[in-house]
């Protein structure tokens, strides 16, 4: 357990030591604030049109607000996973600190989580950031804290999930730009499996929409946990943590 | 405390490391010789269960790398060929993350930092990161790293290679202080690195094992007889000279080497088993000849791995011009 920590905490170091932590942050405080920005100004344009048509009527700004703007974050958020995971394996390998690791008394899943995790709460940093802007709707009004909350959960885990699936990736090649290009491609597939549907409901086309993050994403933003969907999550973590595993185990039989 | 057998390692295409055997004693120093590609690093690799071997087993402080690596790990320093440093880091903090990573105990840590700092001379860059440190600093920063948690067995690859001749000397001698405490191998392609460090040498070519022995078993193995350079003057000529000397008892060849200031020179190569100087020396003096000089031809390593290694070599003209060059 403190051998993964030792880890994260050399990981997260890294991180805030170099621009990637506080250029990602900025990126991603700007672009949230840029969508809350406009959903906010979508919210009151409505409400004066409506007000002007005489229907008074209550607009929900979970639903007007909230919800836009945490499904931009979401996608967006699939955007940072590569810069997040790209450097994690394939700048060790690169270098041939991995050396050190592997050689140290410390057990590859240990390596692992402890990087993965460092990657996590990196990710949750950055969204901490997104959250500046949303938590200012609580200065002027009455949102419900419950669906943010869930929406908030939703997202660190569809970004645990990629994250996994990035530190695979980036145990597979020692160059990073090669780990982030394959992360964004992987993600951004991910991202859009669920368009199949759109076109066709045959049972092939539902599985695979069911691959997709977004599609497992969408209840959290209006505030129902599904067991179905954090079993997803979760499956998704355990299956990139385990494939990195075995590659970090491939990586000395070929080396 | 290291003891390998047969000990194979096999790539796709080609064979790292062939059915090698060795074993080393507790606190000596052994030399792991060979060109480049000979299979050093792959060993090395093997041992610090970095790489499990393809046959064979090799086993560390009575542990097996393959069943018990964790064991293995907690015995082992290593620096490998690139010293594994995070340039982000500075000098301290990288060897306290060091620490940590192989479980040492966080109260002894930081006065252990400290004394190894001393010892391998980087004192005075602790706060520095370790990006703006000079390739030397690098090295022996790669050695604090390996020697901190005081394992029993260090492994060093080329431990001193890009230091400059003062910082070579130095490591040489702080890897000689570390000896009675741990055991070491160190692979070099450097010769009179083995020579001034090491006790025992194993020389490996192409995978193969060419010879395990200690530094002067190997010097006195491969030369049975006595070889002696004489330099003479005031003679009347060459072959007067070259007759005396053959005529000496226990000499078995006398070869004719080109005149240098007026003095001949000639190298002399006894009988197998018999020592010649003295006889020679007065073999000279009595003939009323002036002896200038007198030493004896040791084989020096750097021969001997030439012979050993070239010995097996495609091109046996190349063989035998190295023999005649040693002879």
């Amino acid at each position: 357990m403190s051998n993964i920590w030792v880890i994260c905490r050399k990981e997260l170091k890294s991180y805030f030591t170099s621009p990637i932590a506080y250029g990602l942050m900025a990126f991603f405080g700007f672009v949230a604030g840029y969508f809350f920005w406009a959903a906010t100004a979508i919210f009151i344009s409505r409400g004066m049109e409506m007000q002007m048509m005489g229907r008074g009527m209550p607009m929900d700004v979970n639903e007007w607000v909230v919800r836009p703007v945490l499904m931009n974050v979401s996608v967006i958020g699939l955007f940072l996973i590569p810069m997040i995971t790209m450097r994690l394996f394939a700048e060790e390998k690169r270098s041939g600190t991995i050396e050190l690791l592997i050689t140290s008394p410390v057990r590859d899943w240990e390596i692992i989580l402890g990087k993965w995790l460092a990657a996590v709460l990196m990710y949750g940093a950055i969204l901490a950031v997104s959250a500046l802007s949303v938590g200012l709707l609580f200065l002027y009004g009455q949102p419900d804290w419950r669906p943010l909350l869930t929406g908030y959960l939703g997202l660190l885990l569809q970004g645990a999930c990629l994250l996994s699936i990035g530190t695979f990736i980036s145990t597979t090649t020692k160059n990073q730009i090669v780990a982030g290009v394959g992360t964004f491609a992987v993600c951004l597939m991910l991202w859009v499996l669920d368009w199949i549907t759109a076109f066709n409901t045959e049972a092939w086309a539902k599985v695979i929409s069911y691959l997709s993050v977004v599609t497992h994403f969408e209840p959290f933003s209006k505030g129902v946990i599904d067991t179905k969907d954090v079993v997803f999550y979760l499956s998704m973590i355990f299956i990139g943590l385990f494939l990195s595993a075995r590659s970090l185990e491939s990586l000395r039989w070929r080396a | 405390m290291i003891r390998v057998e047969g000990l194979t390692k096999r790539y796709p295409r080609t064979v790292a490391v062939d059915n090698i055997s060795f074993s080393v004693n507790k606190g000596e120093i052994v030399g792991f010789l060979g060109p480049n590609g000979a299979g050093k690093t792959t060993t090395m690799r093997v041992l610090t269960c970095f790489m499990p071997p393809s046959e064979g087993m090799a086993e560390v402080a009575g542990y097996d790398v393959m069943r018990q690596s964790m064991e293995v790990k907690k015995r082992i320093g290593y620096l490998p060929e690139t010293p594994p440093l995070y340039p982000e880091m500075a000098v301290r903090e990288y060897l306290d993350f060091v620490g940590k990573l192989k479980g040492m105990d966080r109260a002894k840590l930081k006065p252990r930092i400290e004394e190894v700092a001393k010892r391998c001379h980087i004192d005075d860059v602790m706060p520095k990161l370790i990006s703006k440190l000079s390739k030397g600093y690098r090295q022996r920063v790669g050695l604090a790293q390996a020697i901190l948690h005081n394992p029993d067995v260090l492994i060093l690859d080329e431990p001193t290679s890009g230091l400059d001749p003062k910082q070579i000397l130095e490591t040489r001698d702080l890897i000689r202080e570390l000896a009675g405490e741990h055991t070491i191998i160190l692979s070099t392609h450097i010769l009179p690195e083995v020579e001034q460090t090491c006790e025992k040498v194993v020389i490996i070519n192409k995978g193969k094992l060419v010879a395990t022995d200690s530094v002067s078993n190997l010097t006195s193995r491969l030369r049975g007889s006595e070889a002696v350079e004489l330099e003479v003057s005031g003679a009347p000529g060459v072959s007067e000279v070259h007759a005396g000397l053959a005529a000496v008892d226990g000499v078995a060849s006398v070869v004719d080497k080109p005149a240098r200031d007026g003095r001949l020179r000639f190298e002399v190569e006894g009988l197998p088993g018999r020592q010649i100087r003295p006889e020679l020396a007065r073999g000279v003096v009595n003939a009323g000849w002036n002896l200038h000089e007198l030493h004896s031809l040791s084989f020096s390593l750097e021969e001997i791995f030439l012979q050993l290694t070239s010995a097996d070599a495609a091109a046996p003209e190349a063989a035998a011009k190295v023999e005649g060059g040693v002879q």
